[in-house]
């Protein structure tokens, strides 16, 4: 085991970003034309980071599986964006936001790193507002602010419920501007599949065409992945179907250490599954716990339906355990309290998966317009989908898998531990610790991608003036897309019985009872035991049907999961190794006698970052220690 | 409930096509029309058969990857709702669906029901932006945009791309589409130094594409947010003003 | 980066004066169709309105007639100011058809030789709104034989000239071109049903305000030019002019 450097620079906080800006090396106007750059996905940080690296002047390639770089997914995003602008005049500052996010990542995450989101935060809302990003707006015509989950002020920016396209859209059409100037080269329908590595440092990458299957290689000064996170291994999550870790993964096994693989959210208010053949789980924005109040029956054998429940047989379970926070309690509180009632077999539901969401009191005390008002997209969406009318029962809700906090290790550069591999957004470790707040994601990715990487990229670029890429036709390349071809000609020949979302569903089935909401020790060594083995059968017995040189979905999807087993086991391996309970990350083992999260700061006030060592080898572990010289460690407590 | 699909099967860019017949059997009602279809295609693999392959993606309306022809409705009949958000209930047992890929010569078919909207794309890199590079933008609330301009902006803004106002016109017109992005700009301050340049570039790159419009209002019916024929009325007042204004000396208008 | 299915050529290296050039835009054609079918709107209005003389007797009409080449009274020589009328009017004619038909091809070229395989049920577009090309195909047919009958005189074989009231009326009484007149003034109320509405959207009027009216005044217009045009073949038949 070794400790990694972040190279977090010295110096007050407040001081970091402005020092390290000023320090690190520079690439001159007219040099930046003789560097290419290559962006894996066109989310909120590839679309800004490729969009900016662009107006700087390098040559940028960029690549999608999409259609069009529009569809990443953070286009789903609802809630805002959070920004320490301070409009409303309610106390917010850089430092309250950094400390917010820090206290609400439950102290797992890197000072430095945060404090520079906070800092660049205000920029952003800047910059997306010139681009014309709709934003909501006062009477004044000024800029309108909202609260949300984790904080005390009213700081979050929204365009209604979209907040995600918007800001998406913003980034996309910088990007496409881009495009139009010729700076940056776009590539739609093409899935990167390997990362190329020369001398130990990132060369470029390989890709397939995804229409006609063809397998190119492409080169360039640096490689920035972009591929956002890995909540499809649990194979049913708010992600996006094409969501997937193959990106970061080829990385990992490259040499790019994984961080915090077990750091995933568990989003409290998801549409509960219906059957066995559903796809995907569908958020509903967490404000609408704002009026919502949140109930399972007292008896587990209550059939009544809902409306014909009397008061005295209802359990208000949040408002009972955590009377001051009650139904607004943070993400991974309330949905490990969820999963409580539903372990109790107090679920309600045909399949007795969800707790109810009561919005009776509030249409009562509000009126029905008024919670139209509030609501009636995501009523209307939850109609749509459950076909009951949540005005009159109501809504059921479970928790489900969200976001990713883990990811590839960076350093304060955004540097991955191989010279000219970086990753931003999502696909990074990231600025969450062991818990994301609400409206942050926004806010990470496009800091990443508008305001952080386009600096500090330059301090690894500037050592590579006047040295041409290695060119595409070198061996490692041959090499790297001999071996691209060969793994989608071993998918095709496998030719066995089970189709791979079978085995997709499998390994969801496993992941998230074993390392989903609560993990524990035999949980953990059990699921430890049974993903080799399903890995194996995978490899023996699933059948991609369809041809290596055509548009085949099934093979882009076995792809996917064979990478998902390989990341199942090093999640399952991280929650085990990580011997506390923090945020996201909740081991049975270590809670308080009233069931809450236990963290030890003596311990494991660390990033765990793991080393590819070969296939069926365990990884290394390394660790980088978090120091905290701002932020005082306390336990969190929403009684 | 059991059902029979007709579906368009296609090897790939430029090749013949037909229609296929499928069987659903007992497909859940409280599914999605695109879940109905993993259901069929994971019985073809299981029968050793090349799946149906779509387009799709968020699988909550929003991303606007999926859109497929549903008995001649583009999304399906239901009014403001993306193809993935569209449920099986809507159906009724024993019913046979046609499903068919969204038709025009600017979006052809790449395989069986996807096709290729890059154009769309390229409607957008001729000028749906706002030049602004990163760093160079003053304190968002030195722009002040009056919340009706903002409401009217988010409007149009809210498309998602899908294309199915295109597949929905008899002319295979981009209208709906190019007008929905311009007046998202042209309708805020931000977007006023480039309106006409805008206007006129995205116009004319959408009708290298696609046709032209005879205001017939299928565009409207079809599109999953619903977006408004008003804004094509904006695009082409502003295309003529753009064309006849002199724009150097039309001072800050 | 696929970009396939081009329409149309990209445009050609040479730049067209600049009439052309704007010419060359779909927008800007329907722009000129609306344009040119407002100054054809408010032909067919005057044209209405004054064939109402027919109705206070033959001395009227006829008198109409020879105003109409009276017009601009002593300031121009005489005929001039209806030639330059005729002359407008045909061009907007030509323009307005040639934009159709190539706005026609356009959009047939854009959609493809392979259709949905289902038939359309359309939701919004209307029997006016789809029959816009056929409407208008008879129209033109129709103002040629107009012409003929009673401009020109070819196809009327009791026709006088000058003698408007008389050439009407012996035009009007054969059973066969009544009944062509009547179909093709229906043809022609379904064309400015949808032409009236579709030229505010076209120039880009559109105002929450009065948008709904833009539906009221195509069907009040269209109603009264129907009605009217119709009431000449009809009296005659019945017997009120003869």
């Amino acid at each position: 085991m070794t400790t990694l450097d972040a190279k977090v620079p010295a110096g007050p906080i407040e001081d970091k970003w402005t020092n390290h800006r000023f320090d690190i090396k520079l690439v001159n106007p007219a040099n930046k034309r003789k560097y290419e750059i290559i962006i894996i996905g066109t989310g909120l940080a590839g679309a800004s980071a490729a969009a900016t690296l662009g107006e700087l002047g390098y040559n940028v390639k960029v690549f999608t599986y999409h259609d069009s770089p529009r569809r990443a997914h953070s286009i789903a995003a609802q809630g805002g964006i959070n920004a320490a602008k301070n409009y409303p005049n309610d106390g917010d500052s850089i430092y309250r936001l950094f400390y917010d996010t820090v206290k609400g990542g439950d102290y797992r995450s890197r000072e430095a790193n945060v404090y520079r989101l906070a800092e660049v935060s205000n920029e952003i809302i800047d910059q997306c507002t010139a681009q014309g990003v709709p934003f909501a707006r006062e009477y004044s015509g000024l800029l309108d602010n909202r609260s949300f989950g984790g904080a005390q002020v009213s700081r979050t920016f929204y365009a209604r419920g979209q907040t995600g396209q918007q800001l998406l859209l913003g980034a996309y059409q910088a990007l496409a501007r881009q495009v139009s100037l010729g700076n940056v080269k776009l590539f739609n329908r093409s899935e990167m599949l390997e990362v190329v590595l020369h001398e130990g440092r990132a060369v470029g990458v390989v890709v397939r065409d995804l229409i006609n299957g063809e397998i190119s290689s492409h080169s360039a000064h640096a490689v920035v992945l972009a591929t956002g996170g890995y909540s499809n291994v649990f194979f049913l999550s708010t992600m996006a179907m094409a969501c997937n870790t193959t990106a970061i993964w080829r990385a990992h096994r490259k040499g790019a250490f994984f961080a915090n693989p077990c750091f995933t959210q568990i989003h409290p208010t998801c549409i509960p599954v219906h059957d066995e053949f559903q796809s995907k789980l569908t958020l509903m924005s967490e404000s609408l716990r704002n009026d919502g109040r949140i109930w399972v029956p007292v008896d587990p054998d209550d059939t009544r339906a809902a409306n014909d429940i009397p008061e005295s047989d209802r359990d208000y379970y949040l408002e009972r355990i955590y009377p001051s926070f009650g139904n607004l309690a943070p993400r991974d509180v309330s949905s490990r309290a969820a999963m409580r009632m539903i372990d109790e077999n107090r679920g309600v539901g045909p399949l007795k998966n969800g707790v109810y969401l009561d919005f009776a009191d509030a249409i009562n005390r509000l009126g029905k317009d008024v919670i139209e008002a509030r609501y009636g997209n995501l009523f209307e969406m939850y109609e749509r989908i459950t076909d009951e009318d949540p005005y009159e029962v109501p809504m059921r809700i479970y928790p489900a898998p969200h976001y990713s906090m883990g990811g590839l290790w960076v350093d304060y550069n955004l540097m991955t531990n191989v010279p000219g591999l970086y990753a931003i957004g999502e696909a990074n470790f990231s600025d969450h610790g062991a818990n994301r707040l609400g409206a942050s994601a926004l806010m990470q990715g496009l800091a990443d991608g508008y305001f952080v990487l386009p600096y500090t990229i330059a301090d690894y670029l500037a050592d590579w003036l006047n040295i041409s890429p290695v060119p595409t036709d070198h061996e490692v390349f041959q090499e790297a897309e001999r071996e691209v071809d060969g793994r989608m000609k071993r998918l095709l020949s496998i030719n066995g019985t089970r189709t791979v979302d079978s085995f997709h569903r499998e390994l969801g089935k496993i992941m998230i009872e074993y390392c989903g909401l609560a993990r524990s020790k035999p949980g953990l060594e059990k699921a430890l035991s049974q993903i080799p083995a399903l890995r194996d059968e995978f490899w023996k017995n699933v059948r991609v049907t369809g041809t290596e040189d055509n548009y085949n979905s099934e093979l882009q999807k076995a792809n996917r999961v064979a990478d998902f087993f390989e990341l199942a086991e090093l999640m399952c391996r991280d929650a085990l190794e990580r011997e506390e309970s923090c945020g996201g990350h909740f081991r049975v083992e270590h809670q308080t006698e009233e069931g809450e999260a236990q963290r030890d700061d003596l311990n494991q006030a660390h990033v765990s970052a793991w080393e590819w060592k070969g296939y069926n080898v365990p990884q290394a572990h390394h660790r980088e220690p978090l120091e905290f010289e701002n932020v005082a460690l306390a336990q969190r407590s929403y009684k | 409930m059991d059902l029979t699909l007709k579906v368009w099967r296609q090897d790939g860019p430029g090749k013949p096509g037909e229609f296929k017949e499928y069987e659903a059997k007992g497909i859940s009602p409280d599914s999605s029309f695109l879940e109905m279809l993993d259901v069929v295609n994971e019985r073809l693999v299981e029968a050793g058969e090349v799946p149906i392959e779509f387009d799709h993606d968020c699988r909550e309306g929003i991303c606007g990857t999926c859109g497929v022809m549903i008995n001649g409705h583009p999304h399906g009949d239901q009014k403001g709702t993306a193809t993935c958000q569209l449920h099986m209930r809507r159906f009724s047992d024993g019913d046979r669906i046609v499903i068919e890929p969204w038709r025009a010569t600017g979006m052809p078919v790449m395989r069986d029901l996807i096709v290729d909207r890059s154009p769309l794309d390229r409607i957008v890199e001729a000028g749906g932006y706002i030049s602004v590079n990163t760093g160079g933008a003053p304190d968002a609330n030195l722009i002040p945009v009056p919340k009706p301009a903002a409401e009217s902006s988010m409007d149009a803004a809210a498309c998602i791309g899908c294309a199915a106002c295109i597949a929905a016109c008899p002319n295979s017109a981009g209208q709906l589409f190019t007008s929905a992005k311009l007046a998202h700009l042209n309708l805020l301050p931000q977007g006023q130094p480039e309106r006409y340049e805008r206007t006129i570039a995205m116009v004319e790159k959408m009708e290298e594409f696609f046709g032209s419009c005879t205001n017939h209002g299928e565009c409207e019916e079809a599109c999953p947010k619903s977006i408004s024929i008003d804004n094509i009325a904006l695009m082409n007042r502003d295309y003529i003003v753009a064309k006849f204004k002199d724009r150097r000396k039309a001072g800050q208008t | 980066m696929t970009t396939t299915g081009r329409r149309q050529d990209t445009k050609p290296a040479r730049k067209l004066p600049w009439i052309l050039e704007f010419y060359r835009s779909d927008v800007a054609k329907k722009w000129i169709m609306a344009v040119s079918g407002v100054i054809l709107l408010g032909y067919i209005a005057a044209h209405m309105l004054g064939n109402m003389k027919v109705f206070f007797g033959p001395e009227e009409i006829n008198e109409y007639g020879e105003s109409l080449r009276d017009l601009g009274g002593h300031l121009v020589p005489r005929t001039h100011l209806l030639w330059i009328m005729r002359i407008g009017l045909t061009a907007a004619f030509a323009v307005h058809i040639h934009a159709a038909y190539s706005l026609t091809r356009t959009n047939l070229q854009a959609r493809g030789r392979i259709r949905y395989d289902v038939p359309r049920e359309y939701l919004a577009a209307n029997y006016a709104s789809r029959t816009m090309r056929w409407s208008g195909v008879i129209v033109i047919l129709f103002v040629l034989f107009h012409l003929a009958d009673l401009t020109w005189g070819t196809a009327n074989p009791d026709f006088v000239r000058g003698e408007v009231y008389d050439n009407m009326v012996a035009s009007f009484e054969r059973l066969p071109v009544a009944i062509i007149y009547i179909a093709a003034n229906l043809a022609l109320g379904l064309h400015i049903l949808h032409g009236v509405w579709s030229l505010f959207q076209s120039v880009g009027a559109n105002n929450e305000l009065y948008n709904k009216w833009r539906r009221y005044l195509a069907w009040g217009f269209t109603a009264v030019i129907v009605l009217g045009n119709l009431s000449f073949p009809i009296a005659v038949q019945v017997g009120i002019i003869s």
